[in-house]
């Protein structure tokens, strides 16, 4: 039993590993050129980097293989039981809580919010000391974890509905235009950033899976033109609500 | 050590997520997962495997991408160059190889893209092609990164890029097939995670330290905002493109088309 798992498991684990080897060659192949053709530098550390590679190739093709045998049923069958149960509220619920539970823990999204609150700080919008920073930088991460949550909560409603997400996101890029003239300065840059750092590499699986899942259990949604979108509205949310609260604070 | 403290640190990632999906899973649909252990072990190794992802990149590449991001912008630095107002955005050009090349590299290699792109293969029924999903948003982005770059160099607001490209976006939107933009304004949010941030935002806060007269908490933002906007382009237009090929060699819709259509 044990024998023929790992059998089955092994065989395809080697094809990944064969595509992750593809798939980190262009990084390979840029950094030597410039390393040894444009910047002229001897190539340090050379078995340093051999062994990281190794890791790198391995690291990804187990994560594929998780997110096959893991991730993905795990997010269509959530999507299909939320389906069958009928529960609008408890659908949206665990929409909310998915989007703002994996986004306040984000490490991409903390380090975001520190260099802000340094940037609020040197511009005088608030006290330039520690205590004045954390607070400004936890309730930037709040916003922005709240605004994912609000994010997954729209898209998965808008799969229900079937409304076509292009108009949602125009507005979106409407408002974020509109609230760029009245923004002060400084938050713009990072509030652009921030759309693009909230959805973490456990996350998109995730949810993808859930949109993809809802639209195929949901009659006469397809789950082409459907079940696609909910990362598009993680990354527009977190833009308009640290802009917005750079206009606030 | 480095393996164990990267475990620790994604493990943290995964506890809320965790939490989330077994409270309702309990209390609210009060049912048993199908097969619960298959599950459990896709857990571990996605988080396994993203942890050697990332010693491995912390080991191999992010050292040299971030020395190399910042002897390039000091290489061009050499030449004495006064004032602020002598910059020359034609001296840079180095750099903007560098970024589109990196851009493109790291995005290849991007594992959330890989999640989406395979999703999107196994939806469209092979329309779309997992792998040439991942070439197209890897152009996209390397042509936003270079041009954030030719940004910071020359000082102009990020407001007028992205709005511009925000403009480019819906045009793009109007004129392409329902059944790819779902897919493509997905492929923004995607390509900047893991592997493209911390090279990426190297790169623009070594640019804008550098730089004479350039701030890098002004200027060094805004190239993650380029390299989630470019992508939307490059795959509608790939998109259209592809399809007005079709058209004007006065072909029916390829196989693959009419599959993205009946989806």
């Amino acid at each position: 039993m044990w024998a023929r798992e790992s059998a089955r498991f092994l065989f395809p684990m080697a094809r990944r590993m064969a595509d992750s080897l593809r798939d980190l060659t262009p990084i390979i192949l840029v950094i030597a050129f410039f390393q040894i053709v444009v910047l002229r530098q001897p190539f340090p550390d050379l078995a340093n980097v051999a062994v990281g590679l190794v890791c790198v190739m391995v690291g990804l093709g187990l994560f594929i293989q998780g997110l096959e045998s893991g991730l993905f049923p795990l997010g269509e069958d959530l999507a299909w039981a939320f389906a069958s149960k009928g529960s609008l509220v408890a659908l949206l619920a665990f929409s909310f809580c998915l989007g703002f539970g994996t986004t306040v823990a984000e490490p991409a999204l903390i380090a975001i919010a520190d260099e802000a609150s340094d940037v609020a700080a040197e511009a005088g919008a608030i006290l330039d000391n520690d205590s004045a920073r954390g607070s400004y930088a936890l309730e930037l991460r709040l916003v922005v974890a709240f605004s994912v949550g609000i994010a997954i909560v729209l898209g998965v409603f808008r799969i229900i509905k079937g409304w076509p997400v292009h108009w949602l996101i125009i507005g979106g890029y409407v408002l974020v235009t509109v609230m760029t003239v009245f923004a002060p300065d400084e938050i713009i840059g990072i509030a652009y950033d921030s759309g693009g750092v909230t959805t973490s590499t456990i996350t998109v699986p995730l949810v993808t899976a859930l949109g993809v899942g809802l639209a195929r259990s949901i009659r006469g949604r397809n789950p082409m033109v459907d079940g696609f979108g909910l990362i598009a509205f993680a990354s527009l949310t977190p833009m308009i609500c640290v802009l917005g609260y750079g206009m606030v604070t | 050590m480095e393996l164990l403290n990267t475990l620790g640190t994604t493990f943290r990632d995964v506890i809320p997520i965790a939490a989330v999906l077994i409270i309702f899973q309990v209390a609210v649909l009060r049912r048993r997962l199908p097969n619960p252990r298959r599950v459990a072990v896709g857990f571990v190794l996605v988080l396994l495997g993203l942890a050697l992802f990332l010693v491995g990149l912390e080991q191999a590449l992010f050292p040299i991408g971030e020395t190399m991001a910042r002897q390039l912008t000091d290489s061009v630095m050499t030449g004495d160059i006064g004032a602020a107002s002598d910059v020359d955005w034609r001296d840079y050009w180095l750099v903007y190889a560098f970024a589109a090349a990196i851009g493109f590299a790291t995005t290849v290699a991007e594992p959330s893209l890989i999640a989406v792109s395979l999703k999107a293969e196994e939806v469209s029924g092979g329309a779309v092609r997992a792998w040439g999903l991942r070439l197209v948003v890897a152009i996209g982005v390397s042509v936003g990164v270079s041009l954030g770059c030719f940004r910071i160099v020359t000082g102009t607001p990020l407001p007028w890029y992205i709005i511009a490209a925000y403009v480019v976006v819906i045009v793009l939107t109007f004129r392409s097939s329902r059944a790819i933009v779902p897919l493509a304004y997905d492929s923004g949010g995607v390509t900047t995670s893991t592997v493209t941030v911390p090279v990426v935002a190297a790169l623009g806060l070594g640019l804008a330290a550098t730089i004479p007269g350039r701030s890098p908490l002004i200027d060094g933002f805004g190239l993650i905002a380029f390299a989630s906007v470019f992508p939307i382009m490059s795959v509608l237009a790939y998109a259209i493109t592809s399809s007005w090929w079709s058209k004007r060699r006065g072909q029916q819709p390829s196989d693959s088309e009419r599959k993205l259509d009946d989806t």
